[in-house]
């Protein structure tokens, strides 16, 4: 009883200190949800943006085009129309514009540039297929050959399930080992350390309050990145999803270990703070945190499975979107756990008291 | 009346620097014992070997009959301890930091809210240590140092860095301490607030105990005429020390 009371106000005394201050809470939250903003709202719709064409004169293949062929053919191109083929061809030059075309007697010609490699090759095949398409239409023969474009559900996640898993990782392995150097630092350099070591509190508890809000305010990230996720930017989440949560509990333990080890290994408050973003930071990237690492050279992908957090963003991403079960996770837990035990043998190796 | 504490031959090296070299003795209960010395005495060494914080090389200490080495939580829920005025938890509050402290020592947070009252920061009860000066976090740590009715108190430097009405202001809660019976040590710089305080003083240098008796007595023997400052120049010196 009394253990539990002791326990419950060490607790609260750590929550206050964490919620006063607003550069921890900055960075927890609203630093990390500031990606996922960028990330999920503005390169979500990253689609390719439709063909600017210029109609000069009188282009009545475009004009006399049925219904539904128009409709497609709008689909690919913004049309637009002019009289004026010199300040077409100039627009066109200039970027304004991505194509001029008019009609030369039976034929239609393009003005195009190829600036944009891309649209430069969807403008003339897709001019080329209209032209055949009036072609076989003219003859007045039925189309031998039909075309239908069905689409496959690709492997690829849309960049939000993608980003979702990937920033939340990267915000619990930040507010985990900020917190954990900030508190053993700020503790020793006030002395709190010595003078709770000569109160009659077991170091149990101690560190069981610290380790209990780390987890606490890591599942407040959790909660805050999905419910933001779903609610904005369209997040689904898959079956298992609820695995991340014992997931992110070991990832959580496996940073404030090496936040420790920050704190063990300098003598101030701002550079255990800055020890340990310089290890999350560098990391978060090589553990595509902000972006897949398919395409990096197989060396950095190597380098990259030596790092916890590529472990913890690799879980998540399988059980929370990925559709994977809970199986997923059980491996990458162990080796997140392996981590935090290795860790903090050798910060608590390291740890001094005092700053002599 | 038997003796609160007992050091037996303390000692304690750090590399080749002998920082407290044999110190022997008793303080008795409800005596109030200061602890002088110029800066690398040994004073703030002997101090935490005597709480149980640091582990002495040789020697034993015992407090209220038992060992405070290894760590005894029973022991140490009748000890009080100041150590500096900044070991506080961050950006808590006057009464939030005495009410945590309390409940670390199993006590109800009322007597927290007693103990504001008690060294007069009732008015900084909602303000954040932070923003305490430094007479007003003195008097906070000591009331934390208070705040589960100890029987045995330590303060190390209590009035380190205070303006001399600060000063004067915290000897008048500390010269009530052992009214009822509790032990206090101290240690300080200054040698007017041992005079006025202590019932007790040991002047310590290079690691040992140069003289321990009451101020009129140290007064007496080496300089009749002067004060305890004069005792203290006579005996570790005029030169000045970096």
């Amino acid at each position: 009883m009394k253990r539990h009371s002791t326990f419950l106000a060490l607790s609260v005394a750590i929550i206050k200190g964490f919620v006063r201050d607003k550069a921890s809470v900055f960075f927890a939250l609203i630093f990390p949800l500031m990606f996922l903003v960028l990330f999920g709202g503005i390169f979500a719709d990253q689609t390719q943006s439709k063909v600017d064409l210029i109609a000069v004169g009188d282009v009545s293949l475009i004009d006399d085009l049925p219904n539904d062929a128009r409709a497609a053919f709008d689909e690919t191109f913004d049309v637009s129309t002019t009289d004026d083929l010199a300040g077409a061809l100039e627009d066109v030059r200039k970027g304004d514009a991505d194509v001029a075309v008019e009609m030369a007697g039976e034929t239609l010609v393009a003005h195009y540039t190829q600036t944009d490699q891309v649209k430069a090759a969807i403008t003339q095949g897709a001019l080329r297929a209209f032209v055949d398409g009036a072609n076989v239409a003219a003859s007045g023969a039925p189309p031998r050959f039909a075309f239908e474009a069905e689409r496959v559900e690709d492997d690829s996640l849309s960049t939000i399930q993608f980003v979702t898993p990937g920033l939340l990782g990267w915000a619990v392995a930040m507010s985990a080992s900020f917190g954990a150097a900030a508190t053993l630092q700020g503790w020793r350099q006030s002395k709190l350390l010595r003078r709770l070591q000569l109160a009659p509190v077991s170091t149990r508890t101690v560190v069981g309050a610290r380790v209990a809000v780390t987890i606490g305010i890591a599942l407040v990230q959790m909660a805050i990145f999905l419910g933001l996720g779903a609610a904005a930017f369209g997040l689904t989440l898959t079956g298992s999803w609820w695995m991340a949560v014992p997931t992110l509990v070991v990832g959580t333990l496996c940073f404030m270990a090496l936040g420790l080890l920050a704190g063990a290994l300098t003598t101030t408050t701002e550079g255990a703070v800055n020890a340990a973003n310089f290890m999350v930071l560098p990391m978060a990237f090589l553990s595509g945190s902000f972006f897949p690492l398919d395409a990096a050279p197989p060396w950095l992908q190597t380098l990259s499975n030596l790092l916890p957090l590529r472990h913890l963003n690799d879980a998540m991403l399988d059980v929370m979107v990925r559709g994977e079960g809970p199986a997923a996770a059980l491996a990458p837990i162990g080796i997140l756990a392996g981590f935090a035990i290795v860790v903090t043998l050798a910060a608590a190796r390291l740890f001094r008291w005092e700053t002599a | 009346m038997g003796a609160a504490i007992e050091v037996v031959d303390l000692a304690i090296a750090y590399g080749d620097l002998r920082a407290v070299d044999g110190v022997s003795f008793e303080v008795a209960e409800g005596e109030f014992v200061g602890i002088l010395g110029p800066n690398g005495a040994g004073k703030t060494s002997t101090l935490e070997m005597v709480e149980g914080l640091r582990r002495p090389d040789r020697g034993t200490v015992s407090v209220l009959g038992r060992p405070v080495w290894p760590r005894n939580p029973d022991l140490l829920r009748r000890m009080g301890v100041q150590l500096q005025a900044s070991a506080f938890f961050e950006r808590l509050t006057a009464r939030e930091q005495l009410r945590t402290f309390a409940s670390l020592y199993g006590i109800a947070a009322t007597v927290g809210d007693e103990w504001l009252e008690r060294v007069g920061l009732v008015d900084k009860a909602d303000t954040r240590v932070e923003d305490l000066s430094g007479g007003q976090a003195q008097r906070l740590s000591l009331a934390c140092a208070l705040v589960h009715d100890p029987d045995v108190v330590f303060l190390d430097e209590p009035t380190a860095a205070l303006d001399p009405q600060a000063r004067r202001n915290l000897w008048d809660l500390l010269s009530g301490l052992n009214d009822s019976g509790r032990t206090v040590v101290l240690t300080t710089h200054y040698m007017d607030e041992a005079q006025v305080l202590c019932d007790r003083v040991a002047i310590m240098d290079a690691g040992r105990i140069l003289q321990l008796d009451t101020p009129a007595a140290l007064i007496a023997d080496h300089v009749p005429d002067g004060t305890l400052e004069d005792v203290f120049l006579s005996l570790t010196g005029r030169e000045y020390r970096a």
